[in-house]
């Protein structure tokens, strides 16, 4: 039942884009997010896309991962395409019933849905070549410089690790127990909204006192092997940059450039509204 | 009133890249009121067997069928089906969840629709099978019992429901000797008392020994041996082998048997129990005096 689900989405593999450090992949992709808001003629979408289908093709991921990425975000998708259609006012193309739709709608919608295919695709390639327990790591590596600020990196870090490496448990606890009050009769999937909350009563109870007591022991554990938070720890896997984090820096490097010159250098592009 | 298997095989997430088969072509009749171990390594498909036998999990070839119905379909009849099996999991009292034991015994009963009466007749009765004082456990938090006395509230839930059929999945894992011994001792004086068929799931020979007359060992997703528990034991040469492939290991006293029979004392190997093994031995000693 609930283990048929495969939780997160690492695909394992070896390509360019998995050996790349996690340092580069996270602030990779917050830079791509945010270069994505300074295009605004066709060119400089142009080489958005060049860059995304260039990174995509050296993860060799296959394509149906990344066109099960979108799925759940069709909905929103397909509104922010109508809504830009029938909503922006400029030069009538076409009319049906009570909807308009204007030339600058139709290029307005097709470059917002485009922007955030883009977004999609690349932050998805961010979780699809990076372990969790990889991007954990990343994540405290570039928080540290906060600590002076106060920020607990480690401590974050560590809590994204524990809640993850806890994810798969609980589901198959979660399964067990679905499957004990079955067998005593409970029903979990009739009757109406009230009901159903009630009828969990016997699901989560059992869930939260392991969670718990899961916890619990697992404090004792690291208490026990004398873990004191992120002082003067060393780890197993160092964070190395290599040629590729320098490679993959140049590259973005260079789509910001073009994309910095094609908005504020040469204003008037073809495409530009 | 049986439990019959026809060519079930069962295979985890089919279609993904973590498929994996855990059950291959198994055909098994368990008929009432018998005594059945299953044994084998851990993920030899042992639980996943017997899963399939209340329709928790639904094949994904062959058949089962409780009195000729399909525990896993829809409707009354499949229903009082499952009904019929009583499942206690490994570590059942991971499942307990209500305010008092005599709430959490009385859940089963109750989801079955029984009269108030009636279910508190049962709780009694199961409390009392499982060896708990009823006047001095029912009103107490079942989260607040030791570990034993949990496990035996969570038994009592299943037992409450008066299932023609127990299956229980590693009853005794994680206690201790003493907390065994009146598990197992609680289960046998169930099935004397009620005549309830018991199917014992374990990797430990000795537990199936002192519960089960026939034992099915599993390895690998398939039935290797299905049989009585001497004659499967007596097995020699190449069958004996597939046994020891599985992992299974003849029960200590058989094997102190045998150990003694190499050392020259002229036992019978049939022992089983300790209780077989002290007559055979005093008999042995016994004849090696008079000659």
């Amino acid at each position: 039942m609930l283990s048929d689900i495969t939780f997160g989405q690492f695909y394992p593999g070896r390509s360019f884009v998995h050996r790349l450090d996690p340092r580069t992949k996270i602030l990779g992709t917050l830079i791509f997010v945010s270069a994505i808001f300074l295009a605004e003629n066709y060119l400089a979408y142009l080489s958005l896309i060049g860059f995304t289908a260039a990174t995509v093709a050296s993860s060799r991921l296959p394509v149906r991962l990344i066109v099960r990425a979108f799925r759940p975000l069709l909905p929103i998708l397909f509104i922010t395409l109508a809504i830009h259609l029938f909503m922006t006012p400029g030069e009538v193309l076409g009319q049906m019933w009570f909807l308009t739709v204007t030339y600058e709608g139709l290029r307005l919608g097709v470059l917002m849905s485009l922007r955030l295919i883009l977004l999609i695709v690349m932050s998805s390639m961010l979780t699809y070549t990076t372990s969790p327990i990889v991007l954990t790591d990343g994540i405290e590596r570039l928080l540290r410089p906060f600590r002076r600020f106060g920020v607990p990196a480690h401590e974050i870090a560590m809590m994204m690790t524990i809640a993850l490496r806890f994810i798969p448990t609980l589901l198959e606890e979660t399964d067990k127990i679905i499957k004990a009050q079955t067998a005593r009769g409970a029903d979990f999937t009739s009757g109406h909204l009230f009901r159903r909350a009630r009828n969990m009563v016997p699901l989560l109870v059992p869930l939260f006192v392991s969670a718990f007591r899961r916890a619990d022991e697992l404090a004792t554990a690291m208490e026990a092997r004398c873990y004191r938070g992120g002082e003067s720890r060393t780890r197993l896997r160092e964070l190395k940059f290599c040629w590729e984090d320098g490679f993959a820096a140049a590259a973005m490097l260079a789509l910001v450039a073009i994309l910095s010159i094609l908005r504020f250098a040469a204003p008037g592009f073809p495409g530009t509204a | 009133m049986s439990i019959v298997l026809e060519k079930v095989s069962y295979t985890y997430m089919p279609g993904t890249p973590y498929e994996r088969v855990a059950l291959r072509d198994v055909s098994l009749t368990v008929e009432r009121g018998e005594t059945v171990g299953i044994i084998g390594h851990t993920g030899s498909g042992k639980t996943t067997l017997v899963q399939h036998m209340n329709g928790l999990i639904r094949p994904t070839s062959g058949r089962v069928t409780v009195d000729g119905v399909d525990p896993a379909g829809k409707g009354e009849l499949a229903k009082a089906a499952r009904l019929k099996i009583g499942m206690v999991f490994q570590y059942p009292e991971h499942q307990l969840f209500e305010e008092t034991v005599y709430e959490d015994v009385a859940f089963g009963p109750r989801n079955m629709g029984l009269p108030e009466e009636e279910v508190e007749r049962r709780v009694r009765r199961a409390l009392s099978f499982v060896g708990l004082d009823f006047q001095q456990f029912s009103r107490r938090s079942p989260l607040r019992l030791s570990g034993g006395q949990m496990r035996r509230v969570a038994i009592a839930g299943v037992i409450a429901m008066e299932p023609e059929f127990l299956v229980l999945d590693e009853p005794s894992a994680s206690l201790d000797w003493r907390g065994r011994e009146e598990i197992f001792r609680e289960i046998l004086g169930l099935h004397a008392t009620t005549g309830i068929g018991i199917i014992l799931v374990s990797h430990n020979m000795d537990d199936i020994v002192r519960l089960a007359k026939r034992v099915v060992v599993m390895h690998q997703g398939s039935l290797i041996a299905d049989g009585d528990i001497r004659e499967i034991f007596s097995r020699q040469g190449k069958q004996n082998e597939l046994l020891e492939r599985a992992g299974v290991e003849p029960p200590r006293v058989t094997r102190l048997m045998a150990a003694l029979s190499r050392a020259g004392l002229e036992v019978e190997k049939t022992a089983l129990t300790i209780d077989e093994a002290v007559e055979a031995i005093v008999r042995a000693v016994g004849r090696r005096r008079l000659a």
